[in-house]
């Protein structure tokens, strides 16, 4: 019926003169594409050219070229094994605990046991992704605060536990919750429309063949998770290995030298803040290329992953 | 057979729920407690005061409240207009028109949205150096439109996909031109998409903290977030009463329209309902 209402409609559709037909579409891209280029692909170019001049402050006007040496200079600093550690505890923890495990028990709970509580409690869930990140800082910055402002310390006093600033004491288990919470919500919302749309023949079936709930989670619905889990863990560990909002934000860095600094903040400290670095555009660049690289590389590999075929099926319309 | 969860499995997902829940609350909680108290500890006030709010009027390091409120609305509207003109071509291009390079296209902003634009800083820099546009909301907004084309692309040609060709095809038919069935079908039929996408824009334009931090230096420049940060980091003028009641300000449009659509906001982050079990 509807293949037969096709060729009904290209053979009676006007057409319209043989230049706007082959013209508007790409016509229509232009400006997403022109966009595109001047902020993504040509930034892309001149952080890699940057990289290897000694732009910097005080050469501002009298770049010269310096080849390698930003990468020579780099790879001989002795923090650059504790920030590249740094990044893999950081990016990693937050991505399989918070992105991945937590969402899916999340999204299992609310809606394969507890569908109207989930309902009810989903936008306190989205709440953080939401909420301006400089707001939702602050409140994790209130959150954690020294006795007796804090929330935490005057939860936990009865017990006798705490007193100082959480955020001073343990950087890295409040950074990484705070910043967690964050993509949870979104992994959520994901993997629980995922879920719904599990057929219910399935279900009855595993049901049938006596099944408990673990079991049909385990062995039913876990496995139809594969692409939303696939599509969360490359975007939003891309994501992260470049996001350095709330570590900026909550620790800068801190407190202790390099503690949590993460291999995007440091990027960022040389080449734009006056004191950490002193504006060595030059020097940051390189650091910010070798994740340019990363990031080429890694998206590469995930758009093999991706079901990109079904992803991009013809358009409805082919000839006009 | 029953498919219903025993009692014991439910209660067990309710409590897990409402604990892991439990902690949002006291973290958000705070904040109202926090803008009326003449001082909190912990989450317990102490006396009720409207003095902050009034403070919110005094100037902080040359801005004003009211001032970055205003910047933030024109760049938040700003970045919301571009967005979508660059967006709604292109993804009614993708969806509908015949197009040369269609999957290369597509794979092309599938990788630029995965891609970690963040670490692209210093070139950006560079860019609105040579553009003229640093220390310019158009500068930050054009930026900012440039990293969520891609995303915004995929998610209103979800919504265009989902339309049936045959009630734009009908238009066709009975003599109207393309531009006629897009007015006429298209646009009216993937309303719900536009008002989600430009809902999404604004939410992410006046949330944007970072870019207007680096490439808006001036204070008289100033968007809310780098506003509200300078009341934090001002350390002659760290009074938390009047940080809550600014933030408060500052969280409540993106608040208020997320608790408005919230349904059609998460369909854009779901690249137009498409990330879906297989």
């Amino acid at each position: 019926m509807r293949e037969q209402a096709r060729a009904r409609v290209a053979a009676a559709a006007p057409r319209p003169g043989a230049l706007q037909r082959r013209w508007l579409g790409p016509l229509l891209c232009v400006p997403a594409l022109a966009l595109v280029t001047a902020f993504l692909v040509v930034p892309a170019a001149l952080t890699v050219h940057i990289s290897m001049t000694d732009m910097s402050l005080s050469t501002l006007g009298s770049v010269s070229w310096v080849g390698l040496d930003n990468y020579r200079r780099l790879l001989s600093r002795p923090e650059l094994p504790r920030i590249a550690l740094n990044t893999l505890l950081f990016v990693a923890v937050n991505l399989v605990a918070f992105n991945i495990v937590l969402p899916l028990v999340v999204a299992a709970l609310t809606s394969a046991w507890e569908e109207r509580l989930g309902r009810l409690l989903r936008p306190l869930w989205l709440l953080p992704r939401v909420t301006p990140s400089v707001v939702y800082a602050l409140l994790w910055v209130w959150l954690t605060a020294p006795a007796p402002y804090g929330t935490l310390n005057q939860l936990l006093s009865p017990l006798g536990a705490g007193g100082g600033s959480w955020l001073l004491s343990h950087p890295w288990p409040v950074l990484i919750v705070a910043d967690g919470l964050v993509g949870t919500s979104f992994a959520t919302v994901l993997f629980a429309a995922a879920i719904r749309a599990v057929p219910q023949e399935l279900l009855r079936a595993a049901a049938a063949d006596g099944a408990s709930y673990w079991q049909t989670f385990r062995y039913v619905i876990l496995p139809l998770l594969r692409w939303p889990v696939l599509f969360v863990a490359t975007y939003q560990g891309l994501s992260l290995l470049a996001s350095f909002e709330f570590v900026l934000l909550l620790t800068n860095g801190g407190p202790g030298l390099w503690q949590t600094e993460v291999w995007s903040l440091y990027a960022y400290h040389q080449a734009f803040s006056y004191y950490a670095g002193g504006l060595q555009m030059g020097y940051g660049a390189a650091i910010a290329s070798l994740l340019v690289a990363f990031g080429v590389v890694a998206s590469l590999v995930a758009l093999r992953l991706f079901r990109f075929a079904q992803l991009t099926a013809e358009p409805r319309l082919r000839a006009v | 057979m029953d498919l219903r969860p025993t009692r014991g499995v439910r209660l067990a997902a309710a409590a897990a729920l409402l604990a892991l829940t439990a902690p949002i609350l006291l973290l958000y909680a705070w904040l109202p407690v926090a803008a009326f108290a003449r001082r909190t500890v912990g989450l317990r006030p102490e006396g009720f005061t409207l003095q902050h709010w009034q403070r919110l009027a005094d100037p902080v390091g040359g801005a004003t409240l009211l001032e970055s409120l205003a910047r933030s609305l024109v760049l938040s509207c700003l970045y919301c207009l571009l967005l979508l003109a660059a967006v709604l071509p292109a993804a009614y291009a993708l969806s509908r028109l015949p197009l040369p390079g269609r999957r290369g296209l597509l794979a092309l902003l599938l990788v630029l949205h995965a891609f970690p634009a963040l670490s692209l800083l210093v070139g950006v820099y560079q860019v609105l150096r040579w553009l003229g546009l640093y220390d310019s909301l158009l500068g930050v907004a054009l930026v900012k439109t440039a990293a969520e084309v891609p995303l915004g692309v995929w998610a209103l040609k979800g919504f265009f996909d989902r339309i049936p060709w045959e009630l734009e095809a009908a238009a066709l038919v009975d003599g109207g031109s393309r531009w006629l069935a897009f007015r006429k079908v298209c646009l009216p039929l993937a309303r719900p998409g536009l008002f989600a996408v430009a809902a999404f824009a604004f939410v992410s334009g006046w949330n944007e903290f970072l870019l207007p931090y680096l490439f808006l230096p001036s204070a008289s420049q100033w968007t809310l977030p780098v506003y509200v940060r300078s009341l934090i980091a001002d350390f002659r003028f760290v009074d938390y009463g009047v940080v809550a009641a600014a933030s408060i300000v500052y969280a409540a449009p993106p608040l208020a329209l997320f608790a408005l659509g919230q349904r059609y906001l998460l369909q854009v982050y779901s690249l137009g309902g498409r990330v879906q079990a297989q």
